[in-house]
């Protein structure tokens, strides 16, 4: 067994490293390395974010843009598993999509927001419409890579011992066996998705992205810097709770 | 030792291969053609012959993992129990990593008609037959080799086939872990008279595991030779199974054999 210190000491390498950069930063203001105006002091950052929580703006920006981001990270999750799944499974399928899988993967999901803007609205709709685009491809991929890599003896065994229809080699084989890679894709879509909502309420929907817009047109730059960190830490939490749920899921893999 | 075969006339026949065919190519050209094969009831038969020669292709074929180019396989199953008419062992064990040894093991089950206390019970007598009861909680990853490939031999077992075709299970194993699964698996053939079909490349193997060993060699391949080998335990150095062993490996080489009347086949006995 390896001894514990490694174990013990990347977190508090991670929390050093952090105190550093926080302190370079307000020592670079305090210095006058940095014109003021151009950046705020991270002690400025407290009475900021005080304030703004005072106000109720910071708990209806998060409020609003994890609505967003939960509904446009759910449907985009769902739709681009399900179809990587089935085109993985499926060739027919998958020869059926991939010209159309060719010509609109590249597209990014920002790219989509005049549309969203037209069909939807500058609302939650919308701003749910874009995330959903870009966390699709994501998905869409991670599922089908993951059952194009099945190892195909299992098909074999799963047929010899009575499961060789289509139903039942989705729930025997395919579901459990691309399991790992389809939550890695999750994962990924899970931080995408926060980068998608910024850029999505960037137009106007309400939520984080509108505030920090907001606050940048008023030149209140400790005020973005809050609602960047405010991102960091919804991004942690939601990846930490994943992982609680993934290693539950995938304890076979140890 | 009571695996002994049962003489043809009275005991019946498990499964029957009728002049059967494999193309990759649609019939264009055959790896292997005009196999007729009969295994009776509580037969152990070894299939042996070079590496790629079809013997898996034609254990998958009487699986009915995939249909032959010519000629008809029949698979007789007793109506009586629930089980399935054929299971197969396959080389690599390949359990699926996702479920428990025991979840393993019940693959089979799941499907005939079982509930979950009787599927669990059948399950574990399978993994005590093969003496892995006390894993039944571990993932495939937290065994040996060796124990991957009995969780193989018990999943196959509790079906309870009529026929157990094994595809050279004990191949990828070291040398003593083989021996030691060897000895398990007559012991566990000694106790439950089943029939098995055993795919191997290695002459030895045959000559300690089964009560017949039939030779596939050619091109195409064909049944180039039958034979029935005496009661155990055998002594490999007795002139008698020494020279059987010497046309056996002349056959495996495509030479013909001299001890047979008939060049096709012939049916031996020491």
């Amino acid at each position: 067994m390896i001894t514990p210190r490694p174990v013990l000491l990347r977190p508090i390498l991670g929390a050093a490293g952090l105190v550093v950069l926080f302190g370079v930063w307000e020592a670079s203001i305090r210095l006058g390395w940095v014109p003021s105006g151009l950046l705020p002091a991270p002690t400025s950052l407290g009475p900021a974010w005080l304030e703004e929580v005072r106000s109720g703006a910071w708990t209806q920006a998060i409020r609003d843009s994890l609505t967003h981001y939960l509904t446009g990270l759910l449907a985009g999750s769902v739709l681009g598993t399900l179809l990587g799944l089935l085109c993985g499974a499926v060739p027919l399928l998958d020869g059926l999509l991939s010209g159309v899988v060719r010509v609109l993967r590249p597209i990014p999901g920002l790219a989509w927001v005049p549309f969203a803007i037209l069909w939807f609205g500058l609302n939650t709709a919308g701003a749910t419409f874009v995330i959903a685009i870009s966390v699709f491809w994501i998905n869409f991929y991670a599922a089908y890579g993951a059952v194009q890599s099945i190892d195909p003896d299992l098909y074999e065994v799963a047929a010899s011992f009575g499961h060789g229809g289509f139903w039942a080699r989705l729930r025997t084989v395919v579901i459990p066996a691309s399991a790992p890679g389809v939550l890695a894709g999750l994962r990924t879509g899970l931080g995408q998705a926060w980068m998608s909502v910024v850029a999505a309420e960037l137009f106007g929907v309400p939520g984080i992205g509108a505030r920090m817009m907001q606050a940048s047109s008023l030149l209140a730059t400790d005020l973005v810097v809050v609602y960047m960190l405010t991102m960091a830490l919804l991004y942690a939490l939601t990846d930490t709770l994943f992982m609680l749920v993934r290693k539950r899921l995938l304890g076979w893999q140890g | 030792m009571n695996s002994v075969v049962t003489p043809a006339s009275t005991a019946d026949v498990v499964v029957r291969l009728e002049d059967i065919g494999l193309s990759h190519d649609h019939g264009r050209s055959f790896i292997l053609r005009h196999v007729d094969l009969e295994i009776r009831r509580g037969e152990f038969v070894a299939l042996l012959g070079p590496s790629g020669v079809g013997k898996s292709t034609l254990l998958r074929v009487i699986m009915g993992l995939m249909p032959p180019g010519e000629g008809r396989v029949e698979l007789k199953s007793t109506p009586a129990s629930v089980h399935r008419p054929a299971a197969m062992v396959f080389q690599d064990a390949k359990l699926m990593p996702w479920r428990s040894v025991l979840r393993n093991v019940e693959l089979g089950l799941e499907g005939l008609g079982l509930d979950r206390n009787r599927r669990r019970e059948r399950a574990m007598a399978a993994l005590e037959l093969v003496g892995l009861a006390d894993k039944a909680d571990r993932w495939p990853r937290q065994l040996s080799g060796g124990q991957r490939q009995r969780v193989g031999v018990a999943r196959a077992l509790t079906v309870e086939p009529d026929l157990l075709l094994m595809d050279e299970p004990f191949g990828a194993l070291d040398a003593i872990t083989r021996t030691a699964l060897q000895e398990e698996l007559l012991r566990i053939h000694a106790r439950t008279h089943g029939t098995v079909l055993f795919v191997t490349h290695d002459l030895d193997e045959a000559l300690v595991l089964a009560d017949r060993i039939i030779i596939l060699a050619g091109h195409p391949a064909g049944l180039r030779g039958d034979f029935t080998v005496g009661p155990r335990p055998r002594d490999r150095t007795a002139p008698g199974l020494r020279a059987m062993a010497e046309r056996m490996k002349r056959l495996i080489a495509g030479e013909e054999d001299p001890g047979a009347d008939a060049a096709y086949w012939q049916a031996s006995e020491i």
